[in-house]
């Protein structure tokens, strides 16, 4: 103890460096320094720019990600938007041949109707006809039978060559039409 | 008694209160940062004492710290990475690109966090069991230091703005000053390029040096009281010791914050344009 007494005694100021202590000092500093500064914190540097940049291209690709699905959805609107308006136009479309067709059946259907009245009309009327002449026949034959029986003689040649008959029978047709 | 080279206590532990052996309270001093060389011998100046020893070891640590954190560093850091990032990244934004600023200041990066774990780890040898002694408060630790600083800062303002520049930057030449000019400049002349190495390294080693100081008094003491009436005494010594080592805890980051800070602001200085 005397002896660190006398040392100290020796070394008044304890502000006074002694060499040996400023050399050990010193390189005990420069080792520190000379790993981190050269080795260390450049790898650590590294690591820590790779970082950021992972996590800025994650962010990156998350807003791609989201653009990407916001023009899709849009896309996918559009399209129903565009659907709807086809369904509604094929819908009026639809609707608009429906009516067109109803139309020409109803036309179709009077046409036929007209057609069937016509035809039944002119069978009638070549019916009449038809029986109109066998009856005028009928009735010829039978007034010169009896007119034959009348007079005795047979008078059928010669009312059949002269016409006597139709013409009597168009006179009545002609007084019956007067008389109406 | 003569002191013993293998001597690992600060004190001679045979000597108590209320003895009537003659001995008195083996008060703390500036023997305290005496230390007989381990090897070699002090009168050739080539020697290598426990402050030494500390000292390599302490940058053996620290190397040794940031080796296994940062030699393959991951993207996805483990949690030894992650506590030796929160520091690194602590150093770089909280101190060099608040003082300096990121674009300028991120040459100096390394230089600061070297000087901050180096200043930490000296300071915490105070309360590391065995050790207990911080090397930060033997003068040369700090003196180094400030010094490598002074000659990086010196020789900046000199690159920076050339010879008068650099004259007017650090005697703070200002013309509207007016009269005053002649005083101001030598005020600011003694202040930057004198005294700030001097303050530098004083501060971190004055702080140091009365804590240590402090730590040892309470120490002592409680050894010392340990006998009759002294054992109450002893113990509100003890719980100082314990209160003291806490506060030293604290003191030692601050203290290694406080120096590397003033590095920044040394550096800013130098490189800050004149007004």
């Amino acid at each position: 103890m005397s002896q660190l007494l006398t040392v100290a005694a020796e070394m008044e100021n304890p502000l006074v460096p002694p060499i040996p202590e400023l050399v050990i000092g010193l390189l005990a500093f420069v080792i520190v320094f000379g790993f981190l500064a050269k080795k260390l914190l450049p790898n650590i540097n590294k690591v820590l720019e790779e970082r950021r940049e992972a996590i800025e291209g994650g962010i990156e690709k998350a807003d791609a990600a989201q653009t990407e699905a916001q023009s899709v959805l849009e896309q996918y609107k559009a399209q129903l938007a565009e659907a709807r308006h086809e369904a509604a136009r094929l819908r009026q479309e639809a609707q608009e041949q429906g009516a067109v067709i109803i139309q020409e059946m109803r036309a179709e259907g009077q046409r036929q109707r007209e057609e069937i009245i016509a035809a039944g009309h002119a069978q009638i009327e070549a019916d009449r006809k038809a029986a109109s002449s066998a009856l005028r026949q009928d009735v010829g034959t039978l007034a010169t039978a009896l007119a034959g029986k009348l007079v005795g003689e047979s008078l059928e040649d010669h009312a059949r060559q002269s016409g006597t008959v139709d013409r009597f029978l168009d006179e009545l047709e002609a007084k019956a039409e007067a008389v109406r | 008694m003569s002191a013993d080279p293998t001597q690992v206590l600060a004190f001679e532990t045979d000597c108590h209160i209320f003895q009537n052996s003659g001995c008195g309270f083996p008060a703390p001093g500036l023997h305290s940062f005496l230390f007989e060389p381990l090897w070699g011998d002090h009168d050739s100046n080539l020697y290598f004492n426990k402050p030494m020893l500390l000292a390599l070891l302490g940058s053996i640590i620290i190397v040794g710290f940031f080796w296994a954190a940062f030699r393959k560093p991951k993207l996805v850091p483990g949690k030894l990475q992650m506590v030796a990032e929160y520091g690194y990244d602590f150093i770089r934004r909280g101190i060099v690109y608040e003082t300096i600023g990121k674009r300028e200041g991120e040459k100096y990066v390394p230089l600061v966090v070297s000087l901050f774990f180096f200043v930490w780890m000296m300071n915490l040898w105070s309360i590391i069991p065995v050790a207990q002694f911080p090397v930060t408060s033997i003068i040369a630790y700090p003196a180094v230091l400030a010094l490598i600083v002074y000659v990086l800062w010196v020789s900046l303002t000199f690159k920076r703005h050339g010879f008068v520049g650099a004259w007017k930057n650090i005697t703070g030449y200002d013309k509207s000053l007016g009269p005053v000019l002649p005083l101001a400049m030598l005020i600011e002349f003694f202040s930057n390029l004198l005294v700030r190495p001097f303050t530098h390294a004083v501060r971190l080693f004055a702080n140091m040096f009365a804590g240590h100081t402090l730590l040892l008094l309470f120490t002592i003491a409680s050894w010392y009281l340990l006998n009759g009436i002294g054992i109450a005494y002893a113990g509100v010594s003890f719980v100082m010791t314990i209160v003291m080592t806490a506060f030293e805890l604290f003191i030692q980051a601050l203290q290694a914050y406080v120096f590397v800070l003033l590095t920044c602001t040394y550096i800013q200085g130098a490189l800050a344009k004149n007004h």
